[in-house]
């Protein structure tokens, strides 16, 4: 078992009464994608910004690529990368000036390591457009260069792909894929389910605590209460009213035309199409769905 | 009854045709999705149904009134909750949603009843003196979209109103949404129903809208049911599962029958060539054991509105 490239140990950060982080454990291998998956001010910013050292904890401690995180940041920021979701570039140069700035600031000045790194991220074609002409895409892009110039062995994403399109999110997380082959450990925080899919392993944070962290496949299965439905019945009114007081149903939601039920395991099609229909409803359709990220975060988050 | 008629809108800005035909014929209790990459034309679009800009070609009519010649009649059954919306964030919750119901024109006995009855719809009625500067991300959603519906609109045009939200915001928000459009809020008469339009990024989103429209490059290039637009790549996304993964992806991107393959944590989902599937499974287990790895699993699942978005991305 290889020596693990984070080391949470009670992590925990308080500003004032409030508990940012509170006591999170975990670890993350060599080469590992691991997610984290929480709402705005569930901590995971902060879970980020002290392993990265910025950030004192103020009760547990982290270890990164073997470091401590907070008295040894400077070694760690030398070995880390680091993507916020709010990247600052500089609207005003180009890409390449972009490039080279930030570059400068690791004491890196071989060119073509810069180059390599464009290479890397395919930007070349747009390496004498200005930022501020770069659509949302290509600014993801050149902030993941900047992110990666030194050649992190770790790398953190915060948010990378808040605001962009399926297509251009597959494109980054091709390239994100291609770094963990090469042994870079992602650490990456979002705020999409299908996003977190492509973990192999996500953490749910609500509140400062992290509430699981495992393969997605483990959190549906252990997480979720029961099996997922998906009920075309009408009238639509009747049938919630129906199912929020039905026998064996945990939860339903409404999904456009239809609901979306988790009814306790085990429960027999014939036996909810039973109850439906002793409520005088019309069942159009009744069919297993497919456990999602959302239904783990909802069951886990809503306790 | 149709809410909403766009019939081939063009939009131009310079030379850049931001929306190249688009038409749309939305029914009273629909909600719409557009969906595509930034840039598509969605934002124009709806800016050009609200009203904000006038179409250089085509014609709108909202709630059966021509926006160009009945304008203020069209435009009194619109609510629209731009992607960054204002709040004033030094007002308390009522007194923002007064605002905007005083910019409609509404008096105040239309208004204080109805406020109250949105803010209770929205789950911020307990919140009505809260300055608006301290609510929670979520509840500043919330306000926006009470405030799009103080003038119960009929049409109601949201533009990517969940980004930056989180999951369980966004789950309350949907289910509004929806009841909304379902259960339209007490009133007289018949013409309570409700029509959306909203813009997103998000496929799960995209996934509980009645009817989808695929913009690119100014143009809708696909539309339909949800199902109807999975159906588009049924039978063709297979997944696969074995060791090691990233040798699977590898032999798999070579193939021929492949068209694309997506990486996941410990999975691969593969798009196979129209009536390719059965050749692919053969040449595909031939090629990984060939290579020096194993195919655990590979079976046929259903696409996803992702899968079909990226196929009609990848469409010359």
């Amino acid at each position: 078992m290889p020596e693990p490239v984070v080391i949470a140990e009670n992590l925990t950060r308080r500003f004032g009464d409030f508990v940012a982080v509170d006591h999170v454990n975990f670890t993350v291998a060599p080469g590992e994608i691991v997610g984290y998956l929480g709402p705005n001010g569930s901590g995971k910013t902060t879970t980020i910004r002290m392993l990265l050292g910025l950030l004192e904890p103020s009760e547990g401690r982290a270890s990164v690529l073997g470091f401590d995180a907070f008295r040894q940041s400077e070694e760690i920021r030398a070995r880390a990368g680091y993507m916020s979701q709010k990247f600052a570039l500089y609207d005003d140069l180009t890409v390449w000036e972009n490039l080279v700035f930030y570059a400068g600031v690791y004491g890196i000045r071989e060119k073509e390591r810069i180059e390599a790194t464009l290479d890397q991220v395919e930007v070349g074609e747009h390496r004498l457009d200005l930022a501020r002409d770069l659509s949302a895409g290509w600014r993801q892009r050149l902030a993941m260069a900047i992110a990666l110039v030194h050649r992190p062995k770790l790398l953190f994403l915060d948010e990378p792909t808040s605001g962009v399109d399926p297509a251009a999110r597959r494109v980054f997380w091709d390239l994100i894929y291609a770094l963990a082959g090469q042994g870079v450990t992602i650490f990456v925080t979002t705020h999409y389910m299908d996003e977190a899919e492509y973990c192999e392993r996500v953490g749910i944070m609500r509140e400062g605590k992290l509430l699981a962290l495992d393969t997605p496949a483990v959190l549906k299965a252990r997480a979720i209460p029961g099996d997922v439905w998906e009920v075309h019945a009408s009238p639509l009114q009747a049938a919630l009213d129906a199912c929020e007081t039905g026998r064996g149903v945990l939860r339903v939601g409404l999904a456009g035309d239809h609901l979306r039920l988790i009814t306790e395991r085990g429960l027999q099609q014939e036996q909810l199409r039973a109850g439906l229909a002793a409520s005088g409803l019309t069942v159009a359709r009744l069919e297993r769905g497919e456990p999602t990220l959302e239904d783990v975060f909802l069951a886990l988050a809503r306790d | 009854m149709t809410l909403i008629l766009a019939s081939d809108l063009h939009k131009s800005f310079g030379a850049t045709n931001a929306v190249n035909g688009v038409s749309l014929d939305i029914a009273a209790g629909e909600i719409y999705g557009l969906v595509g990459s930034d840039g598509a034309g969605k934002t124009t679009t709806l800016r050009l149904l609200v009203g904000a800009f006038q179409p250089d070609r085509g014609e709108i009519a909202i709630g059966g009134c021509d926006i160009a010649r009945q304008t203020e009649q069209a435009r009194a059954q619109v609510g629209y909750l731009s992607q960054r919306f204002s709040l004033y964030e030094d007002l308390t919750v009522l007194e923002n949603i007064r605002f905007f119901a005083e910019v409609r024109g509404l008096t105040r006995d239309e208004w204080l009843p109805r406020c109250m009855e949105i803010l209770a719809f929205v789950g911020l009625a307990d919140f009505k003196d809260r300055r608006a500067g301290q609510l929670s991300g979520g509840m500043k959603q919330k306000l926006g979209l009470a405030s799009a519906l103080v003038t119960r609109p009929r049409v109601l045009l949201l533009d990517e109103p969940t980004t930056g939200v989180d999951p369980v915001t966004r789950q309350d928000f949907w289910q509004l949404l929806i009841r909304l459009v379902a259960f339209p809020l007490a009133q007289a008469g018949d013409g309570a129903d409700v029509a959306v339009i909203i813009t997103t990024p998000y496929m799960d989103e995209a996934s509980r809208c009645h009817r989808l429209g695929f913009m690119r490059a100014g143009q809708i290039i696909a539309s339909g049911t949800p199902s109807d637009l999975r159906a588009r790549l049924q039978g063709r996304i297979m997944e696969l599962r074995g060791a090691p993964l990233d040798l699977l992806r590898r032999v798999a991107a070579q193939l021929p029958e492949v068209e694309n393959v997506r990486l996941f944590g410990d999975r691969l989902h593969l798009r196979l060539a129209p009536g390719r599937s059965q050749a692919a499974t053969a040449a595909l287990e031939q090629a990984v054991l060939a290579a020096g790895g194993s195919l655990s699993e590979a079976r046929p699942v259903s696409p996803t509105l992702e899968d079909v978005f990226i196929e009609l991305s990848e469409q010359a």
